[in-house]
């Protein structure tokens, strides 16, 4: 199959006569240099980092289900909960030596933060060299919603929120009151502040609408598409949304009002 | 009928440009939107001003020249038409509308509302073909191809490459365009020896140009010929299958 670098369009414009060069104005094409190494080629292109951001996306899809439904042992006391924050640590023992395997995840985690960010950012960068001039008029969108136009910025609330959140509950620092080794009574401390809790709730609602756009677009991305399963694609996205959005709110909504309590 | 035109006017590729009214009164909803910058030009000529620059050949939707961004929308509110096939009987009388060039780096402005689609060309010199001997048709049924198959490529054949799925697209991508250009030869017997090399190559080239898709859908709403965006996801499938193929053993470049 031919090369691009083998078309010829040297001519498009010197040379040519002044109807042609302008009928031609887009000129040759950028050369662009491509890695050799395929994975770098691969990762190269919109197409791969987006097959980057799929899969990593449902990693963490995985990752913010878990962590909802080990949370929600919120309610049945602090027993449970700090039972179960135990036994994160505990996991794969014997076989593994005692918070190996919950470092394995972490370093996971982090993995498919980073690459989720750093394709995230990349592809904005392509998207808007793609247009440098915006339409003058105001677009009228039919299918793009509020979701799907607002990753970038519910992306960054939730990346910020993410780091609140370490702050405030595991490394202790954006909460007074944090005690090491105590988790049940340090999110309650933590919840029963009304900023914070107001911040754990819009930081849910942002991580609800990328989660509705992001479980759709994955599959289309990874190339799920059947038409079998398309509409389930759609219901698949806003259910885990909406799942995610109760049952996270559910937590610092309880607590600071006052019907969850030490 | 009437209508206010604010029509983007620009001299040239490099020259400011800036939006124009212009009263149209007692048009006839008959007419198709072309027809109406047709009215526009012939006033404009007639006090001597210079006439809007727009693409346009065919008139009935199937050469993709015509392109105007329509009140916010590539090929205006109604679906499935291209703008030579809007009537305006479809717009509401009195209404102000905005009609804008495509913008897209990919599609640089030649003059007024036209620009140039040679991007889409390269797209297609890179690997929107079949390398095949030419000559004389081949016997009908030679190459058996099921009907459904037939259809489905159909279906993206049907792509005119007017460009309205980079207008639309929030990144202005190219990708439902690339998607149609590949899946018309994918889905048949003919397009199977280079199917993979043909995907790189498509992915490449069309990411010199335009930006990338991120799933939001407004192409297959614009698309006067409602490709739909499954055919994207054939695109991104082939193109991870394409790195996992040992094209070696199916005689395929790279
Ligand atoms: S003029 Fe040919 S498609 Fe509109």
């Amino acid at each position: 199959m031919t090369h691009t670098q083998e078309v010829s369009t040297a001519d498009h414009r010197g040379g040519a006569d002044d109807a042609d060069r302008l009928a031609r104005y887009t000129g040759p094409p950028i050369p662009v240099r491509r890695p050799r190494h395929p994975v770098l080629r691969f990762w190269s292109t919109a197409v791969g980092k987006k097959w980057v951001m799929a899969l990593s996306g449902l990693a963490l899809l995985g990752f913010v289900l878990a962590h909802m439904v080990g949370n929600l042992k919120l309610y049945l006391g602090e027993s449970h909960f700090n039972e179960y924050a135990e036994w994160l640590r505990d996991l794969g023992e014997p076989a593994l030596p005692r918070t190996v395997l919950l470092w394995g995840m972490r370093l996971g985690l982090i993995a498919a933060f980073g690459l989720h960010i750093v394709a995230a950012a990349q592809l904005t960068r392509i998207n808007h060299k793609a247009r440098p001039v915006q339409y003058q008029s105001h677009r009228d969108y039919v299918a793009a919603n509020f979701a799907s136009r607002t990753m970038r910025w519910t992306g960054v609330i939730v990346a910020l929120f993410v780091l609140f959140h370490l702050a405030d509950l595991t490394w202790g620092n954006a909460n007074p009151d944090f005690v090491p080794g105590d988790p049940y009574d340090n999110v309650i401390a933590s919840f029963q502040r009304v900023p914070v809790a107001i911040i754990y709730i819009v930081a849910n609602l942002a991580l609800a609408f990328h989660i509705f756009h992001g479980a759709w677009s994955m599959f289309q991305s990874l190339g799920w598409n059947n038409p079998r399963w398309n509409a389930v694609r759609r219901y698949f996205a806003a259910t885990f949304a909406a799942v995610i959005a109760i049952g996270n709110i559910s937590m610092p909504l309880l607590v600071v009002t006052g019907v969850v309590t030490k | 009928m009437d209508l206010n035109l604010k029509v983007w006017r620009q001299a040239g590729p490099d020259a400011p440009g800036r939006f124009e009214t212009y009263a149209m009164r007692g048009v006839s909803e008959d007419m198709s939107f072309l027809e109406l910058f047709d009215v526009l030009n012939e006033q404009l000529e007639g006090r001597g001003e210079e006439p809007v620059a727009f693409d346009h050949d065919c008139r009935e939707g199937i050469c993709g020249s015509c392109a105007m961004m329509i009140g916010g929308r590539a090929h205006g509110p109604e679906t499935g038409t291209a703008t030579c096939q809007l009537h305006l009987r479809k717009l509401v009388d009195g209404d102000t509308i905005a009609v804008e060039p495509w913008r897209a780096a990919g599609f640089p402005i030649i003059k007024d509302l036209a620009v140039d689609r040679a991007a889409f060309d390269r797209i297609v010199e890179a690997g929107g073909y079949i390398t095949a001997p030419t000559g004389s048709a081949r016997d009908a049924n030679e190459i058996l191809v099921p009907k459904e198959a037939a259809d489905a490529a159909m279906d993206a054949a049907a792509c005119i490459g007017c460009g309205a799925c980079v207008a639309a697209c929030p990144n202005g991508a190219a990708q439902l365009f690339t998607a149609a250009k590949y899946s018309h030869l994918s889905l048949l017997p003919q397009g199977q020896p280079e199917r993979y090399t043909r995907v790189v190559a498509l992915v490449e080239e069309t990411e010199r140009w335009f930006g990338s898709c991120t799933n939001h859908g407004e192409c297959e709403k614009a698309c006067p010929k409602e490709i739909s965006i499954d055919f994207i996801a054939l695109l991104n499938r082939d193109y991870v299958k394409a790195q996992l193929k040992n094209r070696a053993l199916t005689g395929q470049k790279r």
